[in-house]
């Protein structure tokens, strides 16, 4: 495989990811989901997400695949986990997260 | 995918949930509220995969079978049968009918006409179970016969039952869902509280491109497959609040081809989308969406009559080329639904056992040849090279210690399997007994596992029938009624010990005495201690049982069991108090391919004990070696302690070197000193099985190769350490005590 530096732009959701916060974050998020290749979302600081969270990541999720680019979930937390599970949505976003034994 | 070996993962996998299946039902009874109804889904699930698995691989037999028990088993969790002695009994009967169907299709044979026979019994008799049905029409529900499904026609009025055990709700939420304070995934959780979601599926196809998207409402649609005992009108109500502005529909379970087709029509153009999403979500079988789309074909083929013309694209994709994604997903669905299971899985690799033995021996010649290495780099003197020896044999040991933990499995499970041989003896001999299990976890070697199942079986059953007294003369003695047989495991010193205790009457020396003599094993002259006569009943033909019963008492079994662990290269002993019980302890090496040894010298040979046996080497006092002349027996801190001098033992030539010393090793509670001339330190010991020529020698219980090319004996401490004992007791007439 070919090896290539590429830029890897994170962005850290600060605070909550739910319906009181999606609109300021999609604000911020997008630009940088349109302009990488590699989108790194720091998900470590969410307390509490709900579906309209979620909506927004599948978003960014999309519109990634849509041109190729890369985007990873990272730092999630249990309140992240758990919206992923229930809606069996781990999958879609593809990253490694730990199965935490219930 | 490999057929075959996709076949072989179902088999074993189905025979770990049979055994699942076998203890939950067996701690069914004993159980506290909360714990039974998790038992009871836990067995449920055990069924439901086993046929879910086994109609992918279209063992019909198999599947129309668990389809019965699965159907009891449900009517069970969903309380509207109890448990009862009967009805265990009548599970565990069938899982065992599920276990020999399985293995019919194992070995590719056809089961025997008596097994057919026990089969159809065992259906008729869960058939009762689902007499007092309430609900309507349950024949055309459950085909409690085995019948051919494929066969089943859907009728020209489209009411054939869907067969799905599950709800399955469509959900798509209004756009301002959330702005009014709503979360989807809070239905979901409550909806997880008064049932299960076996399956759920969000759809994101409707969230548009990102700059017309708001954030704040919703795009999403979710398909659910939902377990939940609850009527149609309860699980409305969830999404009460919900409902002006949300599209629901609500399928419930059995519900008919009619109102699927209803479904997939009513809700999208795209017919294949939705089957396969049917599909995938559990509320079709793939058999049934066929069955569906055929239906479906055949409605518009009658109402146009120019057949390609009117054919949608779906329909046609049918024809063509739909099997292969449904094949797909029907498996990705029976991944979802198993989702515990394969979680389980994804953490556990199945490898082949002799893969793992080819590894095992290779690692045995690396750690011979790293011993030889070792020695040439310290002829050498090359300081540099003797540091990159020192990384490696370390590393070579770890390999070592790595593979040999691959082999390693805990006891847990082969002590399981006597919940039931426990439950039913007690019932076949008409005693109360109960079975306790501690030390589960305790690991050990996968050969010994598997070979100390028999020899276990026989203890056990020995303690119910021979050891155990009958509740009357129990409640006379004062004991409770019912007895209790005790499993346990621990490690001690380089060894595992297995223990068999029960509660029952003990050993009667005298009457073991007696019948030896009568047998002609020992003389009445003979003074022997307790352990000594307990191990008489090991002897070939031993039996005091007044009554023979079918169990035990025949005098073949316990000489058995001491050759099968002998054999693993361990021991038995025993320990009873008359009238307070019996406790049998078996010892076995961690072990059989690979230990740490500690590596000696007598003459020009070298001899090898297990590292873990040996507790400390001192130097043989000289003046000691003079008053003890003859006897074989030192001081040692006070102790007692008789020795072996391996010279005399083994002939060794030559004469001993001028300073000798003890090498003290312990074997359970026993201990002895062997006499050696060198102390040569720790070594790896690849442990090599004497051939059959040398099965009969005493005190040696293999050889192994040392870095230099030669040849070096282990010790069978175990055997030296009694001989010395005995060769010590006779000879000075001191009474050791072990």
């Amino acid at each position: 495989m070919r090896k290539t530096k590429t830029k890897v732009n994170s962005y850290q959701v600060k605070g909550d990811l739910n319906i009181y916060t999606v609109a300021s974050v999609k604000e911020e998020l997008m630009p940088i989901v349109n302009t990488s290749m590699i989108t790194e979302i720091d998900l470590s600081s969410v307390q509490e997400m709900d579906s309209a969270g979620l909506q927004l990541l599948v978003l960014a999720k999309r519109e990634s695949l849509a041109k190729n680019a890369e985007l990873r979930l990272v730092g999630h937390t249990p309140a992240v986990l758990d919206v992923l599970d229930i809606c069996d949505m781990a999958g879609y976003f593809g990253d490694p997260v730990v199965i935490s034994s219930k | 995918m490999n057929l075959d070996q996709a076949l072989q993962t179902f088999f074993a996998e189905a025979h770990e949930l049979l055994q699942v299946m076998e203890d939950t039902l067996l701690k069914l009874e004993g159980a506290d509220q909360a714990q039974l109804s998790d038992d009871i889904n836990a067995i449920f699930r055990a069924a439901h995969t086993i046929k879910g698995s086994a109609g992918l691989f279209g063992l019909d037999d198999v599947v129309s079978f668990t389809h019965g028990l699965e159907s009891v088993l449900d009517r069970l969790r969903n309380g509207k049968i109890e448990v009862s002695d009967d009805l265990v009994v009548l599970l565990l009967g069938c899982k065992d009918q599920v276990s020999k169907l399985i293995d019919a299709q194992e070995g590719g044979e056809i089961l025997s006409a008596q097994n057919k026979e026990e089969g159809e019994h065992l259906q008729l008799r869960l058939h009762a179970y689902m007499e007092e049905n309430p609900q309507p029409a349950p024949s055309k529900i459950l085909p409690m016969v085995p019948a051919n499904r494929a066969q089943v026609e859907v009728s020209e009025k489209g009411e054939e039952i869907i067969d799905s055990d599950n709800w399955h709700i469509s959900l798509k939420f209004g756009r301002d869902v959330f702005r009014t304070g709503m979360d989807p995934t809070s239905f979901f959780r409550y909806m997880n509280t008064i049932g299960e979601i076996i399956k759920i599926r969000t759809f994101i196809e409707e969230i548009p491109a990102a700059a017309d998207m708001d954030p704040e409402s919703c795009y999403l649609s979710y398909a659910i497959n939902f377990r939940c005992s609850a009527n149609k009108e309860a699980i409305e109500s969830i999404f009460e609040f919900v409902q002006k502005d949300c599209q629901i529909h609500i399928l419930p379970p059995h519900s008919s081809v009619k109102n699927f087709l209803f479904f997939i029509e009513g809700l999208a153009g795209d017919d294949l989308r939705i089957g396969e999403i049917l599909v995938q979500c559990g509320s079709l079988t793939q058999r049934e969406l066929n069955k569906l789309l055929e239906y479906q074909e055949m409605a518009r083929l009658g109402a146009t009559g120019s057949p390609e013309a009117n054919k949608p694209i779906g329909v046609l994709a049918v024809d063509h080329g739909f099997v292969q994604p449904v094949v797909m997903d029907a498996a990705l669905d029976q991944q979802d639904k198993n989702r515990k299971a394969k979680i389980k899985q994804q953490q556990l690799v199945r490898v082949d056992a002799e893969k793992l033995d080819h590894l095992i021996n290779l690692i045995g010649e690396l750690v011979i040849a790293g011993a030889g290495i070792e020695m040439e780099v310290r002829r050498s003197k090359l300081a540099s090279m003797s540091e990159a020896s020192l990384i490696m044999s370390r590393m070579i040991e770890e390999v070592r210690d790595g593979a040999l933990k691959l082999r390693m499995v805990q006891i847990g499970d082969t002590f399981n399997r006597f919940n039931r041989v426990v439950r039913d003896v007690s019932m076949e001999i008409g005693k109360e007994i109960h079975l306790h299990i501690t030390g589960g976890e305790t690991e050990l070697d996968k050969t010994v596992v598997e070979q100390i199942g028999d020899p276990l079986t026989h203890l056990i059953r020995n303690s119910m029938d021979h050891g155990i007294e009958s509740p009357e003369v129990r409640v006379q003695r004062g004991k409770p009624a019912a007895g209790l047989v005790r499993l346990n495991a621990y490690h001690e010193s380089g060894s595992i010990v297995i223990e068999v205790l029960d509660d029952g009457a003990g050993l009667d020396r005298e009457k073991i005495l007696r019948k030896a003599i009568e047998k002609g094993l020992v003389t009445a002259d003979q003074s022997l201690s307790d352990q000594e006569v307990y191990k008489l009943i090991f002897e070939a033909g031993f039996s005091t049982a007044e009554q023979v019963s079918n169990l035990s008492g025949r005098g073949v079994g316990m000489d058995v069991v001491r050759r099968n662990i002998e054999a693993l290269r361990g021991s038995i002993e025993l320990d009873s108090t008359l009238g307070v019980g019996t406790t049998t302890r078996i010892r076995l090496p961690l072990t059989l391919a690979i230990i740490d040894g500690f590596l000696m010298g007598v003459g020009s040979s070298s001899y090898v004990v297990p590292l873990e046996m040996v507790v400390e080497c001192i130097e043989l006092p000289e003046t000691n070696d003079e008053s003890s002349d003859g006897r074989n027996f030192i001081n040692l801190r006070g102790e007692v302690l008789p020795f072996i001098r391996l010279r005399e033992q083994f002939h060794e030539s030559g004469k001993a070197g001028k300073r000798e010393n003890i090498v003290v090793v312990q074997y359970g509670s026993r201990k002895a000193g062997l006499i050696v001339d060198a102390l040569l330190g720790e070594f790896q010991t690849v442990i090599k099985p004497l051939g059959t020529l040398f099965g009969n020698l005493k005190g040696i219980s293999g050889s192994t190769i040392l870095g230099s090319g030669d040849v070096a004996l282990i010790l069978d401490a175990p055997a030296l350490i009694q001989r010395a004992i005995n060769q010590e007791s006779k000879t000075s007439g001191v009474e050791v005590r072990h």
